[in-house]
């Protein structure tokens, strides 16, 4: 009897002692695509707390790095040609061959499964692997190597009939276009497209969609179609492909008079937005920081052009594009030629409550052959890692009316500590736009302890748009083409960081 | 024998021994004068160098290349620390570039108990940078690497311009707390070595 009762004790403590902890990971609803010039894979992940993870060892399979487990330590360690990866489990963070990485959120263990941020995979494995890693999370995409995945967007200018479309492919990529009754198929010569859709019905169009090839688009018509009229046409590096499609019928078209048949002309990004649902307002406030001024001049170029008057020149080109585009409130720390100090400019960001500061530089260096646009975000030392780790444990001060409120204290220098992970995507969003319009660097995106960025309470990078001393490029910065170029290349991902901000901030 | 004889052949024993003992005196070399005399003399601090790794900008300007160079060898981390400088200040060796603003001098250098060290430069820093987030953080990380490199002593340098805390050099990266060394902006696999 005895005996009996010993194992049924047993058995009870193995299940509770035994079974791994109730996993909370729940797969994604979309798996990523792994794109190579291999071909393409799925690559699962779960999310958990909201947070997209994959397991390491699906990272190991794919990558062909060895994982070695330090069980001592909590952690592990990834080795790829002598370069190696250290980790420990519930930190946000990776030393990436002896560099500290910042990772959105804890490395963890499910079971026997190591499970870490799909940023580990640019951030921690990107610096010592051989190929470009690219994770571009919108499109479920995870690029390898040098790829050509363009981005494609569409809109409905015109519902019509006739519906007016275009499909924009950016950069500027050839695409070649099928016209069948009831569809049209444009296949993009490209390794695989970054869709900005879907377009709902609208008009003649069902819908628009990736074909079921990576690298085509079908616009999908409906029964009342005729045969639809194309027409390509490059510019701005970009590819437009104007749709018209016609009533199937020979009547004439009668137009819905409520509709207006040409539509104001919004910038191309906007249109991505659908129709009828009006965005929750994350991007309220901008602030744009014309760098230097006054007596600060900056890098002044061998012609004559002060860095101090192209930051404020394209500043101002930008802050017209955004108030007219997106009706956002646009803050310059700077409106004219004068010395503001570092502390000023955060301030003025800061307590004008911005929800994104750019800061506008332009760049100098020993060599007159440096060239390119370069985009930093700040770095934080482990000061600022500790102020980032102690933001979650807000600290709670007793109301009035009774209770407690809960209150951030983060000291200002230290304000840009809990916004680094999405100054990271801000700069990589920034970086993807600019490389469309204007030559960029040899290493676009960096990090650095930069001194505005550190004390900004808000997503924040600092551009720099181009070498002033390259002769080449200070002849072409003086130029509108170049001013307009950029301030449209910040125009545009502003609107996209602001579907992040919109999608991060949702309930 | 006979009593005389022994006597005899006593006297020639005792003077063959002395004799053997005199020759032993001659030819065979003291055994306990040798430390003293071979003890080399120390060479002459002017001509005592170690080998530091400097850094200096690519020929293109957008990276810091490690170059190997003999700096006079000093006795204490402090004097250590203000040769290593001398010499990271002085021009770059072909093929590479001098990040640090020409007519940059060391205004001062010393080293606190808690591994920080303190590098005072004259405001030509600043007044004669040429600009730039890239080149700005060069000429920080030059000097930055090449005190942590070298000096183990030495976790992290903050960076004076005429003896006080600035913001920036340039305008964009923050030098206001002590900055560990930087191996990002290391262009790699090009530790080349020069006198």
């Amino acid at each position: 009897m005895m005996a009996r009762k010993r194992g049924a004790f047993v058995a009870l403590l193995c299940l509770v002692l035994g079974a791994p902890p109730q996993a909370q990971d729940t797969p994604a609803p979309t798996p990523l695509t792994l794109v190579s010039k291999d071909g393409r894979r799925t690559v699962p992940t779960v999310t958990s707390n909201g947070r997209e993870l994959i397991a390491l060892d699906d990272i190991a399979s794919l990558f062909q790095v060895t994982v070695r487990e330090d069980s001592l330590a909590g952690g592990f360690t990834i080795t790829y040609r002598g370069k190696t990866i250290i980790a420990s489990a519930d930190q946000p963070m990776a030393s990436v061959d002896g560099r500290i990485v910042t990772l959105p959120s804890p490395i963890t263990r499910s079971g026997r499964r190591w499970l870490v941020p799909v940023e580990f995979l640019p951030r921690a494995l990107g610096p010592i692997y051989d190929q470009r890693i690219d994770l571009r999370r919108a499109a479920r995409l995870l690029l390898v190597g040098d790829m050509r995945v363009p981005r494609v967007s569409a809109r409905v200018d015109a519902p019509g009939p006739p519906t007016r479309a275009a499909v924009v492919i950016s950069p500027a990529t050839p695409v070649a276009i099928v016209t069948e009754p009831t569809r049209l198929v444009l296949r993009v010569e490209a390794d695989a497209i970054e869709p900005i859709f879907p377009v709902s019905a609208t008009g003649l169009i069902d819908s628009v969609r990736v074909g079921d090839q990576p690298n085509v688009v079908v616009v999908a018509l409906n029964r009342q179609a005729g045969t639809a009229r194309t027409a390509i046409a490059t510019a701005d590096n970009a590819t437009r492909v104007a749709i018209e499609i016609p009533m199937a019928e020979a009547r004439p078209a009668v137009p819905d008079s409520r509709i207006p048949t040409t539509g104001p002309p919004l910038p191309t990004t906007e249109s991505s937005r659908l129709p009828g649902i009006e965005p929750r307002q994350a991007l309220q406030t901008l602030a744009i920081d014309p760098g230097h001024g006054g007596d600060e001049i900056g890098v002044r170029a061998a012609g004559g052009l002060e860095e101090k008057q192209l930051t404020l020149d394209i500043a101002r080109r930008l802050r017209g594009l955004v108030e007219r585009g997106l009706g956002v409130r646009v803050i310059l720390t700077r409106d004219d030629d004068r010395m503001v100090g570092i502390d000023e400019r955060a301030a003025a960001a800061n307590n004008g409550k911005a929800d994104l500061l750019l800061s506008l530089h332009a760049n100098g260096a020993l060599s007159g052959s440096s060239s390119g646009a370069e985009v930093f975000y700040d770095r934080l030392d482990r000061e600022g890692e500790a102020v980032r780790a102690a933001a979650a444990a807000a600290v709670a001060l007793p109301v009035i009316a009774g209770g407690t409120r809960n209150i951030d204290i983060v000291p200002w220098e230290m304000a840009q500590a809990r916004h680094v992970e999405a100054s990271a995507m801000l700069a990589s969003v920034v970086e993807q736009e600019l490389r469309q319009r204007v030559p960029m660097g040899q290493r676009p995106i960096q990090q650095g302890p930069m001194r505005l960025l550190s004390a900004a309470n808000m997503p924040a990078v600092l551009v720099e748009m181009a070498y002033l001393t390259n002769g080449a490029q200070e002849k072409a910065a003086g130029g509108d083409q170049f001013k307009n170029a950029v301030a449209q290349a910040l125009y545009s991902a502003i609107v996209r960081f602001r579907g992040y901000l919109e999608e991060t901030s949702a309930p | 024998m006979s009593g005389r004889a022994k006597i005899y052949l006593l006297a020639i024993v005792v003077a063959a021994a002395g004799v053997t003992w005199a020759l032993m005196r001659i030819f065979l070399p003291k055994p306990s004068a040798a430390p003293a005399a071979t003890v080399t003399a120390p060479a002459p601090t002017e001509t005592a160098h170690i080998t530091a790794t400097l850094y200096y900008g690519s020929s293109d300007g957008r990276a810091l290349v490690p170059v190997r160079r003999d700096v006079p060898a000093a006795t204490s981390v402090v004097d250590q620390g203000r040769q290593i400088l001398g010499v990271q200040f002085q021009d770059a060796p072909q093929p590479y570039v001098q990040v640090i603003p020409k007519g940059t001098k060391l205004r001062a250098f010393y080293v606190t108990e808690r591994g920080e060290a303190f590098v005072d430069l004259s405001g030509d820093v600043v007044s004669a940078h040429p600009g730039g987030s890239l080149t700005e953080l060069l000429t920080i990380y030059a000097i930055v690497n090449a005190v942590t490199t070298n000096l183990p002593a030495v976790q992290r340098v903050q960076l004076l311009v005429e003896g006080k805390e600035v913001d920036t050099i340039a305008g964009h990266v923050d030098v206001r707390r002590p900055l560990e060394g930087d191996a990002t902006l290391v262009r790699e696999g090009r530790a080349g070595g020069t006198k």
